[in-house]
């Protein structure tokens, strides 16, 4: 049952007129376009990676990762054999970046930024979030389009999406581009932050998947087709917790006094 | 055995008697919706599988061509003579863990007995040459620590010493319709071709020692082509002959399917 507490009275049975997409359709299509590229990037970069596992400089050992000389499932991995897999990489690249480009340019045109700027207060926001998913509050925080958690979220991502472009010329262009790769501690390191970079956004996607399915599957309609009724299908407007509260809030069900309504 | 185009022919022919049997089954009403879904996702599936080579679908073949042949463009507008690379700072030499490979089933060795070993310089040049390891040695040679970049992603530290692709330019003289310059070797007839800036790039050498020993037979002896402004696979060991040349010429890997530039 939905929790009555849940639905802040002022919204309740109020219908408000959406005449404007949850997101542009410039998100939309590079949403879609870096989720393509991303994927592919990931999978022939690890088949690159399974060439030489390692991270170390032959004759030198690295502290940082346990796992030196394992390769990655073949599952994980794109293109076949590393030739094939290098082509992919060094073709979708261009798609990678020419689409965040654009994205992060309609950011700052658009003023879209400010949805996602850091400010004070979200870390703390980011742990009312915590509580409420950890059931240590009743009532999801108070948002803007974002709640705090996701608003980290795709700044980490889009910075690591930075991260791993500068870090992948790096070490596609160690000479021509020296200085670059030195900037990052040679090759071999750089190399290393290129992983990470990946391996970070892997993990984020992951999660950033799962809590679409789980906590708000209308966001698939909002990236699509961009359809979204904010005030009855909002994890926010729902007090949706992860598998909790998926169907949107009826107005009919909430025990909202007559007045209201 | 069959051409591709004969193999999708097939696939083809195969989907419409698919179809047409389904279709039959259908009308009879011997078929259910869950079996006819089964059905065509078997047949998609092996639509997408007889489209798809070993590295992606074939579509994608012409696409990650005018890729290579754009990010050599790139490359080649990034390339200077003036980028030197120093080795990676703090760096151990890698030594005995600088990996070697060949591609004969055993260690290629000049065979001495039969004739010495010379390195023939030629093709579009005004003084075509051979020289034997001592006029080689005899070129104004240089010592340096560089970075081998390794295709697979490695890479070592190594301290060689040779003479430089610049100096053997100085005495042979290329002709200006010389664009390309081919290094090839008696391991198995392994060679790869070079765009000619690479070639005289000041670090691009020809190798005889490595950490002031002589080369040894792992390491591509007598002599070698190295440089970090070049992926491993293009520094083609065991070498026999320099071409100088209008045109490319493939290489050993380039021609199994890795970037001919393969630049660094």
């Amino acid at each position: 049952m939905t929790s009555p507490a849940a639905i802040p009275a002022e919204n309740v049975g109020i219908k408000t007129k959406h005449t404007k997409a949850r997101h542009h359709p410039v998100v939309r299509i590079t949403h879609w376009v870096s989720a393509l590229a991303l994927v592919i990037m990931a999978g022939s970069g690890l088949r690159i990676f399974n060439a030489s596992p390692a991270f170390a400089r032959k004759g030198e050992h690295v502290w940082f990762w346990p796992w030196e000389g394992t390769p990655v499932p073949d599952y994980l991995t794109f293109g076949a054999w590393l030739g094939g897999a290098r082509h992919w990489h060094f073709a979708m690249m261009w798609l990678l970046v020419a689409n965040g480009l654009v994205y992060i340019g309609f950011l700052f045109l658009h003023g879209e930024w400010r949805t996602l700027r850091p400010v004070r207060g979200d870390i703390r926001d980011a742990i009312e979030m915590a509580k409420f998913y950890l059931h240590l509050r009743p009532v999801h925080p108070h948002q803007g389009k974002h709640n705090a958690l996701q608003k980290i979220t795709y700044v980490v991502m889009i910075l690591c999406g930075i991260m791993a472009v500068t870090t992948g010329i790096a070490i596609w262009k160690p000479v021509s581009l020296g200085w670059l790769t030195n900037l990052m501690g040679g090759y071999a390191l750089a190399r290393w932050w290129h992983f990470l970079a990946m391996l970070i956004l892997a993990l984020l996607t992951f999660a950033h998947v799962i809590m679409v399915f789980a906590v708000d599957p209308y966001a698939i309609r909002a990236m699509t087709t961009g359809g979204y009724d904010e005030d009855r299908s909002s994890p926010e407007a729902r007090n949706a917790r992860p598998f909790e509260h998926l169907l949107p809030a009826h107005p009919e069900q909430s025990a909202a006094p007559e007045s209201v309504k | 055995m069959s051409s591709p185009e004969k193999q999708l022919r097939m696939v083809k022919r195969a989907d419409i008697v698919v179809e047409k049997a389904v279709e039959q089954l259908r009308a009879s009403g011997q078929l259910e919706r869950r079996d006819f879904l089964r059905l065509g996702t078997a047949a998609l599936g092996s639509v997408l599988l007889s489209a798809c080579n070993s590295q992606g679908p074939k579509w994608a073949d012409r696409w990650l061509k005018t890729a290579e042949k754009n990010n050599e463009k790139v490359e080649r507008w990034l390339f200077s003579h003036t980028h030197i690379n120093k080795g990676s700072p703090n760096a151990y030499v890698a030594g005995s863990k600088f990996p070697s490979y060949f591609i004969s089933d055993t260690v290629p060795m000049w065979d001495y007995a039969k004739s010495p070993w010379t390195l023939e310089i030629g093709g579009a040049v005004k003084n075509p040459m051979r020289l034997n390891m001592t006029e080689l040695m005899s070129v104004r040679s240089k010592r340096q620590r560089v970075d081998h970049f390794c295709v697979e992603g490695w890479t070592a530290v190594a301290i060689l010493t040779g003479a430089p692709m610049s100096e053997i330019a100085r005495i042979v003289q290329p002709t200006s319709d010389a664009q390309y310059v081919d290094f090839v070797s008696f391991d198995k007839g392994y060679h790869e071709s070079w765009d000619i800036e690479s070639a005289l790039h000041p670090q691009t050498m020809i190798a005889y020692a490595k950490e002031d020993v002589l080369l040894s037979p792992a390491y591509g002896a007598p002599a070698r082509v190295h440089s970090p402004v070049k992926l491993g696979y293009k520094n083609t060991k065991y070498l026999t002959q320099i071409m100088f040349m209008p045109k490319r010429n493939g290489g050993y890997w380039s021609d199994i399917g890795y970037e001919w530039y393969g630049g660094t």
